[in-house]
């Protein structure tokens, strides 16, 4: 089975040509797209789950290697197009195809009157296919590949409503703010290349522990280098900007790629350079430290954001700072824990909100309102309209913000627990501890504001679009159950000895993480400890719900038109610490103007048409002047020339 | 035999032939000149061709031949200059300047 597991990138790509080519020739053949569209990621699913059942059955300590073909043989660099199949790249397969399957499946119902459809779908293939690429790679290279497109499809899927100007922008951001990212990564490979001879990820494990002593120079960059990839794709500080932009895509859009999955990589890059980092302790403490000051950072941004989807979305990058804090500290296996129920409750809210703004949207497009269907503060009491979504959106909430027994509060607690426990090594792991737990206590307070503002109190929405709303269709809720489902339980797939659990996910991933054990082991906290730990994160979890939940309802929230500017430090935090004017002044207005009066004006204009183009073709045209000079028409005058000629060739000969 | 004096005609003949090219304007005159110097070389052919061989000769025919084709071709334009410009003076002929 683990032989056909290119089976499972080679179906969404067949889908993506069908979906393509019904795109350009029939793009009304909605029914024929949504069996295509589904049907073969259905079909990756089905096969990533024969895969995992095999490993299952018989766990490898090596990584299976799948050899496609022969990609790049360049001298001694020879590079093959080969799959890698081991308990890390199995679990991803799993999230990606399985909440893939379920986010394709509601996208039936959310995108149904899109006249894009067939383009939509043939993007979301697509993408799925370079993601997969992206996580079964068995080398740099082919990993790059996948990572590389998955930032196309990316940009395809922000900037999918493209006639509007403000969408388009948004994935040219997204775009541009990775390619530093990915310049990065690039470093990274080449330093691995030269410094390792090889570029596969066995041959790295096996190479890294004997060329690199821990701690020095050449590791230290390499594993900064990637991680400059891992905050661009990732959506980490400073490159995060992005991702709040990248909501302007069709929300399943960023359930799938901008929460689930693609801005995983980069927790699941550093997961699989594991041996690097653990031999990189200052890097590892910067990973941790970035995420730890991202998680808080965006935290308090999604406080005062008033677009549903915008909290999400902050919420996400907060997120991923805890999947950094993991991976820093050496829980390489407790960040892969918090990617997957991250995965699972993340895809959830986000398809709630889906569900939400598709109602929302019905009820304003029935009235011909132009209300913002985004807005929350247009909401308001949507329970008795949504139930089920609310309920729904209610479990991934009590998930994210760490209630037991839910998946959210397992793999939260774990990471808290390791940042503690790394403490012992280095003190400065207390503050990102620190920071850890007061963003968790900011997590619980603005989602249960977000629940609130939406679906508690009175209805904002207006008295003629109220009796439009409703529940989403079967196709729809349908996903939204089975998320439900995997957000309350999913946790148990990694549940600590504390609680009576085997932590299955940690020994099942500990091939991959054992060679990171032997630098940069981790003595997780037990006994008192532990229950302290894990009582605070609770109470800080609970703490947090139950503020947010009292500060939103006490009162009265007006609507969007109605709503006066926030002032003081609620607008600094709505308009998100200005960060993006600041980033224009200081680097994207610099750079126009850089490129316009220097290098247009002065580069373009100047050297290459003024002296290049234009001097070349002056030069020769002078010359020409001068040569015709000797056209005089008199053929006297040839004769003397041509005489004079034939005199020299006779001396130069006879001498 | 005779080599030297041969030769030394023949350089004669040539140089008669360059200096009548270089200084006369008319067109037909001209022409003659180069006849000359065709001429002054298969002079040199043939008087070397009693060392060389009969190679000497041959190259006459050739030189021969060529100049009878390139008489012809001259003298059709040389009439088509004069019926054009009813003269043959080279002064007047400049269309061709740059």
């Amino acid at each position: 089975m683990t032989s056909l597991v290119w089976l499972t990138v080679a179906l969404p790509l067949v889908g993506f040509l069908v979906n393509g080519a019904l795109a350009l020739r029939r793009p009304g053949a909605k029914d024929l797209v949504s069996y295509v569209g589904v049907g073969v990621l259905l079909g990756a699913f089905a096969v990533a789950l024969g895969v995992f059942v095999q490993l299952w059955l018989h766990p490898p300590h090596t990584p299976i290697i799948v050899d496609l073909w022969r990609w790049l043989p360049v001298g001694s660099l020879q590079i093959d197009f080969a799959l890698q199949v081991d308990q890390l790249s199995a679990v991803m397969l799993l999230v990606i195809t399985g909440v893939g399957s379920l986010i394709h499946l509601f996208s039936v119902g959310y995108m149904k009157s899109d006249p894009g459809y067939a383009r939509y779908f043939a993007y979301l293939n697509l993408f799925v296919a370079f993601m997969l690429v992206l996580v079964l790679g068995s080398s740099f290279p082919v990993m790059f590949i996948g990572w590389e497109g998955v930032g196309l499809c990316s940009y395809l899927l922000i900037g999918f409503w493209f006639s509007d100007k403000v969408n388009a922008d948004a994935g040219k951001k997204a775009f541009i703010v990775n390619r530093i990212g990915d310049f990065g990564f690039m470093i990274a490979m080449f330093l691995i290349w030269q410094h390792l001879g090889t570029l596969t990820f066995t041959g790295m494990v096996e190479r890294a522990p004997a060329v690199f002593s821990p701690g020095t120079g050449v590791v230290t960059a390499i594993t900064l280098f990637l991680f400059l990839g891992c905050t661009g794709k990732s959506a980490q500080i400073p490159l995060y900007t992005w991702l709040p932009d990248a909501m302007a895509g069709p929300t399943p859009v960023s359930a799938l790629i901008h929460a689930a999955t693609m801005v995983t990589a980069g927790v699941y890059l550093v997961a699989r350079t594991n041996v690097l980092f653990s031999l990189a302790p200052l890097s590892s403490m910067v990973v941790a430290g970035i995420g730890a000051l991202t998680a808080l950072f965006a935290a308090t941004i999604a406080l005062r954001q008033y677009d549903i989807k915008k909290v999400l979305a902050y919420s996400t990058v907060s997120q991923l700072g805890y999947m950094f804090i993991a991976v820093g500290t050496g829980a390489y296996a407790s960040g892969v824990f918090h990617l997957v129920t991250h995965a699972f409750f993340k895809a959830l809210l986000f398809l709630g909100a889906g569900s939400v703004i598709h109602a929302m949207h019905h009820a304003y497009h029935a009235t011909h309102s132009h209300a913002d269907a985004q807005d929350m503060r247009n909401m308001g009491g949507l329970k008795q309209h949504l139930p089920v979504t609310f309920w729904l959106m209610l479990l991934a909430t009590l998930a994210i913000a760490g209630v037991p027994p839910f998946s959210g509060f397992f793999s939260k607690d774990e990471i808290l627990a390791a940042a503690f426990a790394r403490a012992g090594d280095h003190p400065i792991y207390y503050l990102f501890y620190a920071m850890g737990v007061v963003a968790a206590l900011l997590t619980a307070f603005y989602m249960a504001r977000l629940i609130t503002m939406t679906f508690l109190g009175e209805n904002r929405t207006g008295e003629q679009e109220r009796v439009h709303l409703h529940d989403a269709p079967l196709v729809m809720t349908g996903p939204l159950v089975v998320l439900g489902v995997l957000s309350v339980i999913g946790g148990f797939i990694n549940l600590p000895p504390f609680f009576g659990g085997g932590a299955w996910l940690e020994h099942w991933l500990e091939p991959v993480t054992e060679p990171a054990a032997r630098f940069f082991g981790l003595e997780m906290p037990h006994g008192q400890t532990e229950l302290f730990l894990v009582g605070g994160a609770v109470l800080v979890g609970v703490l947090g719900l139950y503020a947010g939940y009292r500060a939103t309802l006490r009162r009265r929230t007006p609507t969007a038109a109605e709503a006066p500017d926030d002032t003081g430090l609620a607008r600094v935090l709505n308009r998100k610490y200005y960060v993006d004017e600041i980033y224009d002044a200081v680097l994207v207005r610099p750079l126009i103007w850089f490129s316009r009066i220097v290098l247009w004006k002065g580069v373009d204009q100047r050297v290459v048409d003024g002296a290049g183009v234009n001097g070349s073709a002056r030069l020769s045209r002078g010359l020409g002047w001068l040569g015709s000079r000797l056209q005089t028409g008199q053929v006297g005058m040839y004769v003397v020339l041509f005489l004079v000629g034939a005199l020299w060739i006779l001396h130069t000969m006879v001498r | 035999m005779l080599l030297g004096p041969s030769l030394a005609l023949s350089a004669i003949l040539f140089s008669l032939g360059v200096a009548g090219v270089l200084l006369r304007r008319n067109a037909i005159v001209l022409f003659m000149c180069i006849e000359l110097m065709l001429n002054a070389v298969n002079l040199t052919f043939v008087a070397l061709a009693q060392l060389h061989g009969a190679s000497g000769y041959v190259m006459v025919f050739f030189v021969m031949t060529v100049a009878a084709a390139e008489a012809a071709v001259g003298l059709a334009i040389i009439i088509g200059i004069f019926r054009h410009k009813q003269s043959v003076d080279l002064g007047n002929i400049n269309l061709l300047r740059g």
